[in-house]
């Protein structure tokens, strides 16, 4: 794997993999030490042209658990709020000679021209409405510790589909593991012809007793003012996920922030049933694996730490020092 | 008062050649077999049968290669004034030649846009110092193109305006639309539109389908189009104006275009290489320079209704809607990138690929579609017919070459044929009796 661009870049094997090396990051996330030397010298660029708390915290953990180097770049205040171009800045960026550059993009296939254009590795951490693989595969990481196999179970994705990119890669990654997805919402939110990605489209949530997961996604209050929905209180009404609608044995995921009263009602938040914070926790160890498949598997790594020796990368500092 | 349809170029000696035993075809004028065609000062002398004497005359080795009444572009933008860095007359007016082309109509969505009659005597006498082939020029319906008052439609037709369009933009306002199509009947020149409601279209980026759902890019709806058009045949219908339909890319527009030709609405309608030859698939690339454009790229069921439309003549001619746009303009996101494509240079070369070759549509249709876009602004059609003046694009229709290898004659690089091999290429373009064009490796002629 050269780049982490989209679910479609993987197939289920390649999935697989980073979901068993996140597990073995997880292991390692119980012990007193929780930093491994993988990446110790190698340089990490985080670039966020958008706002973003879970997804950027949890990258640039995870880079510092694995020893990178680290350059976190926001938007805001930097070159970029300056009006240089994405290519101009890339160019910049490599002077650095980063190992890996994460990007987050307010617009499609930004991700891509940045592999394009520059030596690293490329993470998408979300451009535009069109991909967040990161998000999808710590979602099936929640999930398989949860189920285990997807195989034949049925996924409900509900809310607005149109703009959401971490619908689009989890509708992928879902469809990859084996899982039947069901998309859900008010005609306007859901994309024209989706069916064609293979997914069932639903305009209400009559059938939803037939799930094994209700993803729910976040509803946008602009999306009020151009009128994709009359109104939170009209949307509430037919496509909030509340106590009633979620059967017991259901489970809830969300891929956060949650618009509480919105999209889901406050209880099913606090239940048991809710996957959030296992969400939360999964994206650390997911997202170190991403970072050690594209920088350390295959031989690649530069450091005689882990040459040759790609199996034991969990091992902590305290032990192989 | 209706002004004589009049276009301009540089001037310059009439040709004196003979294409030594060239393979004819003017479906128009039924004209096909070997001939030796005799060009004396810029006109069509004769059509003899080869081997007749040069007697003076530069001979031409034609033996193989296809003569066609050369193309004529309705649609293309020369960015003249105020967008240089993208094209000029001259460099826009020669990549038209190396396609072919005997003419072409420049849009006036410049900066500033076209729309006073200073401005178009200073782009006549511009295209009269520079043009390589003869230039027509439109002004805009509106003022700037705001959609808020008519131009001065009469003084700009007897500065030279070849008729009248917003392109780029659609005339929102029915009112404004039909306040110009009654002002036509006082000063004609045909009304060149370009159909969009941008209320349907909002922030769209490509067409709404399938792709655009996989993508998450927003999607511009087929019905944006036909809608609009439905709006302004009938605006037309009921003023008995005379409109002209740019760049026509869904189904459902050649479907409303059919219609209001078979009620008798005096419309004309256009498509362009790239609708003709691709769909929105190409868009999974997420590359702008060779597949963002308005309208957009759209599917198969629509690319097929408008092979459809041009076989059964609802699609009237091919129009490239060349756009040139500098690299910077296009080396971004998807979403951010300007719209347009190039295309005058690979017009025919890419239709003979995608359509001829494979069987979809003879040559003989395509060779009479690309320069039906003359009949369209009241000129007289490119023709072989002896004793009119010298159009011609000399063709080699076995020559395989990958566009963009050797560069461009336009300034602008954003080609959507960038990469791809084609075959059959343009050798040598005679536009308004002088030799516009010669292709640099094909090594012609003997000097007599």
């Amino acid at each position: 794997m050269r780049h982490l661009l989209a679910i479609g870049d993987l197939d289920r094997a390649g999935i697989e993999a980073i979901l068993d090396r996140a597990e073995s990051f997880a292991e390692v996330g119980r012990r007193d030490i929780k930093k491994v030397p993988t990446l110790r010298g190698r340089t990490v660029v985080s670039l966020f042209y958008e706002s973003s708390t879970r997804t950027s915290a949890s990258f640039e953990l995870a880079a510092k658990r694995l020893s990178a180097d680290l350059i976190s770049l926001k938007a805001v205040g930097s070159s970029v709020d300056k009006g240089e171009s994405l290519k101009d800045t890339c160019a910049t960026l490599s002077a650095y000679d980063p190992a890996a550059i994460v990007i987050r993009h307010p617009y499609a296939g930004a991700a891509q021209l940045v592999a394009d254009w520059s030596e690293a590795a490329v993470v998408n951490a979300g451009d535009g409405k069109h991909e967040h693989p990161s998000q999808a595969l710590l979602d099936l990481f929640t999930l398989r510790r949860r189920l285990g196999s997807l195989e034949g179970r049925r996924i409900w994705i509900v809310g607005d589909v149109l703009h959401s990119r971490v619908a689009r890669s989890n509708l992928a990654a879902f469809q990859a593991m084996g899982a039947g997805v069901t998309v859900c919402g008010p005609p306007a939110l859901i994309p024209r012809d989706i069916e064609q990605l293979g997914c069932t489209v639903s305009y209400s949530l009559d059938g939803l007793g037939e799930a094994d997961v209700v993803y729910a996604l976040r509803l946008q209050r602009e999306r009020m003012r151009e009128s994709f929905v009359p109104s939170v209180r009209e949307y509430a009404a037919h496509f909030q996920i509340d106590s009633r609608r979620l059967g017991p044995r259901q489970l809830l995921m969300h891929p956060g922030p949650v618009n509480r009263g919105v999209e889901l009602s406050g209880e099913v938040i606090d239940s048991p049933q809710s996957l959030m914070i296992e969400q939360v926790a999964s994206g650390l160890v997911v997202r170190m694996a991403i970072l050690y498949e594209l920088l350390a598997a295959r031989g690649e790594h530069p450091t005689p730490a882990a040459a040759g020796d790609p199996a034991p990368a969990a091992t902590p500092i305290g032990r192989s020092a | 008062m209706t002004p004589r349809e009049t276009l301009d170029m540089r001037s310059g000696e009439g040709a004196d050649v003979v294409l030594r035993g060239a393979t004819l075809l003017d479906p128009v004028a039924g004209i096909e077999g070997v001939h030796d065609v005799v060009v004396r000062s810029g006109r069509i002398a004769e059509l003899a049968t080869p081997g007749v004497a040069a007697d003076g005359l530069e001979e031409i080795e034609a033996e193989g290669l296809h003569a066609f009444p050369a193309f004529f572009d309705p649609h293309v933008h020369l960015r003249v004034p105020g967008h240089e860095h993208k094209e000029d007359i001259e460099t826009g007016t020669r990549a038209a030649a190396a396609g072919g082309y005997c003419g072409v109509v420049a849009m006036a969505n410049t900066e500033p846009p076209i729309s006073t009659p200073a401005e178009v005597e200073a782009l006549r006498e511009a295209a009269r110092q520079s043009a390589s082939i003869p230039v027509g020029f439109l002004a805009t319906i509106t003022h700037e193109m705001k959609g808020e008052e008519l131009t001065e439609m009469a003084a700009l037709r007897e500065a030279g305006a070849l008729g009248f369009s917003d392109d780029g933009v659609p005339v929102v306002s029915a009112r404004m639309l039909r306040r110009a199509l009654q002002y036509q009947r006082l000063c004609g020149g045909t009304i060149f539109l370009h159909e969009e409601d941008p209320e349907l279209s909002r922030d769209g980026v490509m067409h709404e389908g399938s792709v655009s759902a996989a993508l998450g890019l927003a999607g511009i709806p087929s019905v944006s189009e036909s809608t609009m058009i439905a709006r302004d045949a009938a605006l037309a219908g009921y003023e008995g104006g005379r409109i002209h339909v740019l760049h026509a890319s869904a189904a459902e527009s050649v479907e409303v275009v059919a219609a209001a030709k078979a009620a008798g609405i005096q419309i004309t309608c256009e498509a362009s290489p790239h609708h003709l030859c691709l769909t929105d698939e190409e868009v999974r690339s997420l590359d702008p320079c060779r597949f963002k454009m308005s309208p957009p790229l759209r599917s198969e069921a629509d690319r097929q209704a408008l092979i459809a439309g041009l076989r059964s003549g609802v699609i009237d001619c091919i129009g490239t809607d060349h756009a040139p746009h500098a690299a910077e303009e296009k080396e971004v996101p998807f979403e951010q990138a300007v719209d347009g494509v190039t295309g005058s240079e690979t017009a025919f070369a890419a239709l003979h690929t995608s359509l001829v070759l494979p069987g979809v549509i003879d040559l003989a249709l395509l060779v009479e579609r690309l320069s039906a876009g003359a009949g369209l602004v009241g000129l007289e059609r490119p023709t072989l017919a002896s004793g009119s003046q010298a159009n011609i694009a000399l063709c080699d229709l076995s020559a395989v070459w990958t566009v963009g290898e050797e560069g461009y004659e336009s300034r602008s690089a954003n080609s959507w044929c960038a990469g791809r091999e084609l075959t059959g290429r343009v050798a040598m373009t005679f536009a308004g009796g002088q030799v516009a064009y010669r292709l640099r490796s094909f090594s012609l002629g003997v000097a007599a």
